[in-house]
C-alpha cells in the first residue's frame, strides 16, 4: 500500500504556505477573502465546478427544457445511485484499497431484493435481505484480501465476476419479480420528501454519514492512518485487518442500497443491466473528487460534484 | 603476477551531501593481482566511495586514475567501459528469468538471443570459476537463495573480465561452503592479474585474503597497512578514536525495578537474547549493520513473533503477539525508518501525535478536537517541536522535528519502556542534542530507555550500559565505566559469533 523510501530530510520551506495548510496557519487573516474561499473549496474542485457550469450552460442554451424542475429531478435521481457508490469508494480508496466489485454487488442485491419481495411480499424483508447479502459480499471481499493476502484490485476483480455470475445464476439471466406496485418501492423510486426526490435524500444521508465518520470519529481517523502508512498504523496498535474487513462490509451494505434503488427505479430485479459499469463510474467520481489512489488522502464530503458532472452529460 | 602495477588510484576524493561531508580527501590504491581490504565503522564512507567508483555519484573533488589516465564516470556504464565493476551487496535479480539471463542481462540486446548458446556459455563460466556445483544455469531467479543471488551478481562482473573488481561485504549472505568458493574465485582473479577491493567487517576474512588494508574513519582517510605488518588491535584503533566531546554526557539516573527482561528470546532473526533494562536506565544496543538490532527491537515491540524464550515486563511474563499487546504492556517503539514506518506524512502534527492515544481524547467514537489539539500543543511545547501550528503536515517538518513528533506520540502513552531505534539518524547536530536531553529527562522520570545506534560515540555518551550484538546474538555486555569504542567494535566484529 505504501512504499515510502527514506530520503534526505526535507527542509520546511513550504511550512507557511497557505495552500498546504488552510486551517491552522496563523497568516489566515492576511489572505484575501477570494483566495480563502478558493482554498476552502479546494483548487481542483473549483475547476470541476467550472467544468460543470460550462457543460450546464451549453446544454441549457441548446435545450430550454434543461432547467425545468422535472428535468433537474431526473438528473438528481440519475446521479443518486452512482453517487452512493462513489461515496463508499472514496472511503475504500482512503484506506488504500479499491473495490471493483460494487457494481456486481448492486446487481446481485437488486435481483435478490426483488425475489425476496416477490416471494414474501414484504418490502422490509426484501430490503433487509438485500443489505444482508451486500454485507456478506463485503465480508467475502475483506476476508480474501486479509486472509488470502490478495491485492485488493485482484480480489475484487475476481469477485466482480463471481457476484455477477451468482446474480445470473439465481435470476436465470432475466429481470426478476415486480415491485412497481409496492408503495415502498414506488416511494423510493418516484416519491419526494419536502419536494426533493427520495433517491437524493438517500444519497445525502449516506454522504453526510460518511463525512461525519471520516472527519469526526476515531474510526475515520484510523482509516486515514491505515491508508497513509499501514506500517506506522500497525506499530501504533491499530488492528488493520479489522478495518479492511469492516470497510468492505460497509461498502457491500451501501452497494446493496444502490441495488435496492435500481430495483425500485426499474420495477424489477436487474442482475446486470442496471449495474454494469457502475464500479468504474464510482472510482472515477471518487478520484475526480480528490481521493488519492495510493491511499491516506482524500476529501471527506461526498464527491457529488464529479458525479453530477457525468450525470448532467448523460441525461442531456 | 604483476604486483607493482597500480590499476586504480583515487586521490583526494571528496563528496558532500548538502552540509554533510561524506568523504573528505580519501585515498585508495588498487594494484593488479592484489587484494586491498577497505575497512571502517558504519558511516565511515566505504559505501560512498564504492558508489563513486561505480559511477553512481560524481565526486565533488579529487581524481580517479585508471592505468595512469584520469577518468570521470557519468554513470555505471562508464565505469564498466573502463574495466571497473562494483559488486552490489544486495543484488537486483530478475525473478522470472534464468540464472543465465540474469548474468548476461546487459549484453542480451547486443549479441542477439540464443538461449542454448547462452546456457552453454553460462555453464562454461560457472565451471571456470568453480561455481557449477552450487548453482544451475537454468534455475529461475525467483528460486535462488540469498547466497545464490550473490553468486549471480559476482558472475555478472567476472564474465566481462574486468581489470578491477570491488566487493561490498560479499560474505554477509554466504554460508561457509560458498565463502570458501568465493575465496577460491578471488584467488583465481588475483592470479589473473585483477585488482581487487574488498569491503568487509570480518577481521578473520581480511587477514586471510588481503594484501593491504585501507582504513577510513568519518569520511576521512586514516591510512593503509600491509597485512603482514599490522594486527587486529591496531586496525580497531585506526577505525575508532573519534572526538567524544561533541556528544552528550549525562548523569545516570537512580535505577528502579527491572522493567524489561528477555529470557533466551529467539525467532528467525535473533537468537537466545538475554537482556534486562531497569527503570531510569538508558541501555545502548550497539553492533554493525545487519547484526539484528532493529529486528530485536521489533520483536520486543510485537511486530515479529517470539518463537522461543519469554518476555518479562515488570515481573510479569507477557505474551506479546502484536504491537497492540506491547503498547498495552507500556512499551513505546520509535522505529529506524521514521518516514516509512512511523509517520503519516500527509497528516498533521496533531493527527500524528494522537495516533496511539486517540481514544483518550475521544468521547465514545467522537474525537474531541479541543482535547486533541491541547495534547499536541502540550508536546510541541515540551519537546520544543518547531512547527507553525498543530495543523502543519508532518511531511513539511525537518527530520529532527519529525522525530520529536514520533517521540510525542509515544510519550503520550505514558510508557514505562521506550525503544528508540537510531533516534538521531539523519538529523542535525542541534536537534540531536535536544533528543539526548529528552532521553536523559525521561530516564530521570523513571522511564526505561533502550537506544539502538550505529554511532559509537552516541552509544557511549548516553548509555548506562551497552549490549553489543553480532550475527543475531548478544556478543557482549559492557558497563559505562568499562566501555570504550575499541572494546565495543571488537565485540561487534566478533568472528566466532558471526560464523
Amino acid at each position: 500500500m505504501n512504499a515510502m523510501t527514506r530520503k534526505d530530510t526535507p527542509v520546511s520551506t513550504t511550512a507557511t504556505s497557505p495552500k498546504t495548510d488552510p486551517r491552522g496557519a496563523p497568516e489566515d487573516d492576511r489572505i484575501p477573502p477570494l483566495k480563502r474561499f478558493v482554498t476552502a473549496i479546494g483548487v481542483q474542485n473549483i475547476s470541476l465546478i467550472i467544468a460543470i457550469a460550462i457543460v450546464v450552460a451549453i446544454i441549457g442554451i441548446q435545450n430550454p427544457l434543461f432547467f425545468t424542475v422535472p428535468n433537474l429531478k431526473v438528473i438528481g435521481t440519475a446521479i443518486a445511485i452512482v453517487g452512493l457508490l462513489a461515496v463508499v469508494q472514496t472511503i475504500v480508496i482512503i484506506l488504500g484499497a479499491l473495490d471493483i466489485s460494487v457494481g456486481s454487488i448492486a446487481g446481485l442485491t437488486s435481483v435478490t431484493s426483488a425475489m425476496i419481495f416477490t416471494s414474501t411480499s414484504s418490502a422490509a424483508l426484501g430490503v433487509l435481505g438485500a443489505v444482508a447479502i451486500g454485507v456478506a459480499c463485503g465480508l467475502v471481499n475483506g476476508c480474501i484480501i486479509v486472509f488470502g493476502r490478495v491485492n485488493p484490485v485482484i480480489a475484487t476483480l475476481a469477485t466482480l465476476a463471481a457476484f455477477k455470475g451468482i446474480a445470473q445464476l439465481i435470476s436465470d439471466g432475466r429481470a426478476q419479480g415486480y415491485t412497481g406496485a409496492d408503495p415502498f418501492f414506488v416511494f423510493l423510486a418516484r416519491g419526494t420528501l419536502l419536494g426533493i426526490p427520495t433517491l437524493i435524500w438517500v444519497l445525502v444521508l449516506v454522504a453526510v454519514l460518511a463525512h461525519v465518520v471520516l472527519r469526526y470519529t476515531t474510526i475515520g481517523r484510523n482509516i486515514y492512518a491505515v491508508g497513509g502508512n499501514n506500517i506506522a498504523s500497525r506499530l501504533g496498535g491499530i488492528n488493520i485487518n479489522r478495518y479492511i474487513i469492516g470497510v468492505y462490509m460497509v461498502t457491500g451494505a451501501v452497494a446493496a442500497i444502490a441495488g435496492i434503488l435500481i430495483t425500485a427505479r426499474t420495477g424489477s430485479g436487474q442482475p446486470i443491466s442496471g449495474s454494469e459499469g457502475l464500479e468504474l463510474q464510482a472510482i472515477t467520481a471518487a478520484a475526480l473528487g480528490g481521493a488519492a489512489l495510493k491511499g491516506g488522502k482524500g476529501p471527506s464530503p461526498a464527491p457529488s460534484s464529479p458525479s453530477s458532472c457525468s450525470g448532467c452529460s448523460r441525461t442531456a | 603476477m604483476s604486483q607493482d602495477v597500480v590499476a586504480l588510484r583515487a586521490t583526494g576524493i571528496t563528496k558532500n551531501f548538502g552540509p554533510v561531508r561524506a568523504l573528505r580527501g580519501v585515498e585508495l590504491e588498487l594494484r593488479a593481482g592484489e587484494v586491498t581490504a577497505l575497512m571502517g565503522e558504519n558511516g565511515a564512507g566505504k559505501s560512498t566511495l564504492l558508489k563513486i567508483l561505480n559511477g553512481d555519484y560524481r565526486p565533488d573533488g579529487g581524481e580517479l586514475i585508471i592505468d595512469g589516465k584520469p577518468v570521470t564516470f557519468g554513470d555505471p556504464a562508464d565505469a564498466r567501459a573502463a574495466g571497473l565493476r562494483v559488486i552490489a551487496q544486495e543484488p537486483e535479480i530478475i525473478g522470472a528469468v534464468s540464472v543465465a539471463e540474469n548474468i548476461f542481462v546487459g549484453d542480451l540486446g547486443r549479441v542477439g538471443y540464443n538461449r542454448r548458446a547462452l546456457l552453454r556459455r553460462t555453464r562454461e563460466e560457472l565451471k571456470r570459476w568453480g561455481l557449477h556445483r552450487v548453482i544451475r544455469a537454468d534455475a529461475l531467479g525467483s528460486e535462488l537463495s540469498p547466497a545464490q543471488r550473490q553468486i549471480v551478481e559476482i558472475m555478472r562482473a567476472v564474465v566481462s573480465r574486468p581489470r578491477i573488481i570491488c566487493f561490498d561485504e560479499p560474505t554477509s549472505s554466504l554460508g561457509d561452503e560458498e565463502v570458501s568458493l568465493l575465496f577460491a574465485l578471488i584467488r583465481q582473479l588475483q592470479a589473473e592479474g585483477t585488482a581487487i577491493a574488498y569491503v568487509s567487517h570480518r577481521m578473520a576474512e581480511i587477514f586471510q585474503l588481503a594484501d593491504r588494508i585501507t582504513v577510513l574513519r568519518d569520511g576521512g582517510y586514516v591510512g593503509t597497512e600491509l597485512v603482514g605488518e599490522t594486527d587486529h588491535d591496531r586496525l580497531v584503533r585506526m577505525m575508532v578514536g573519534r572526538d567524544l566531546s561533541q556528544f552528550f554526557h549525562r548523569e545516570p539516573a537512580p535505577l528502579g525495578e527491572t522493567v524489561l527482561e528477555l529470557r533466551a528470546v529467539g525467532n528467525q532473526f535473533v537468537d537466545s537474547i538475554d537482556l534486562t533494562v531497569r527503570a531510569g536506565e538508558v541501555v545502548g544496543v550497539a553492533g554493525l549493520v545487519g547484526a539484528g538490532r532493529s529486528e530485536l527491537m521489533k520483536t520486543i515491540a510485537g511486530d515479529y513473533p517470539v518463537t522461543t524464550g519469554e518476555i518479562v515486563i515488570s515481573g510479569k511474563v507477557r505474551r506479546i503477539r502484536q504491537p497492540s499487546d506491547s503498547i498495552r504492556a507500556g512499551i513505546g517503539f520509535a522505529p529506524e525508518e521514521r518516514k516509512a514506518e512511523a509517520l503519516l506524512l500527509q497528516r498533521s502534527v496533531r493527527d500524528n501525535a494522537a495516533l496511539v492515544v486517540l481514544r483518550s481524547v475521544s468521547r465514545w467514537i467522537f474525537v474531541r478536537p479541543r482535547a486533541e489539539r491541547a495534547l499536541a500543543q502540550d508536546y510541541i511545547t515540551r519537546l520544543r517541536i518547531r512547527t507553525p501550528s498543530t495543523e502543519q503536515l508532518v511531511g513539511n517538518l525537518s527530520g529532527g522535528n519529525q522525530q520529536k513528533v514520533v517521540l510525542a506520540r509515544w510519550l503520550a502513552t505514558k510508557p514505562r519502556l521506550l525503544l528508540l531505534d537510531e533516534p538521531t539518524r539523519g538529523i542535525d547536530v542541534g536537534a540531536k542534542s535536544e533528543i539526548y536531553a529528552i532521553i536523559d529527562e525521561l530516564a530521570h522520570q523513571g522511564v526505561a530507555v533502550v537506544v539502538v545506534s550505529s554511532e559509537l560515540p552516541e552509544v557511549l555518551g548516553i548509555s548506562d550500559r551497552i549490549y553489543v550484538m553480532a550475527g543475531g546474538r548478544i556478543s557482549g555486555e559492557v558497563t559505562r565505566a568499562e566501555a570504550t569504542e575499541e572494546r565495543i567494535l571488537a565485540l561487534a566484529m566478533d568472528d566466532e559469533v558471526v560464523a
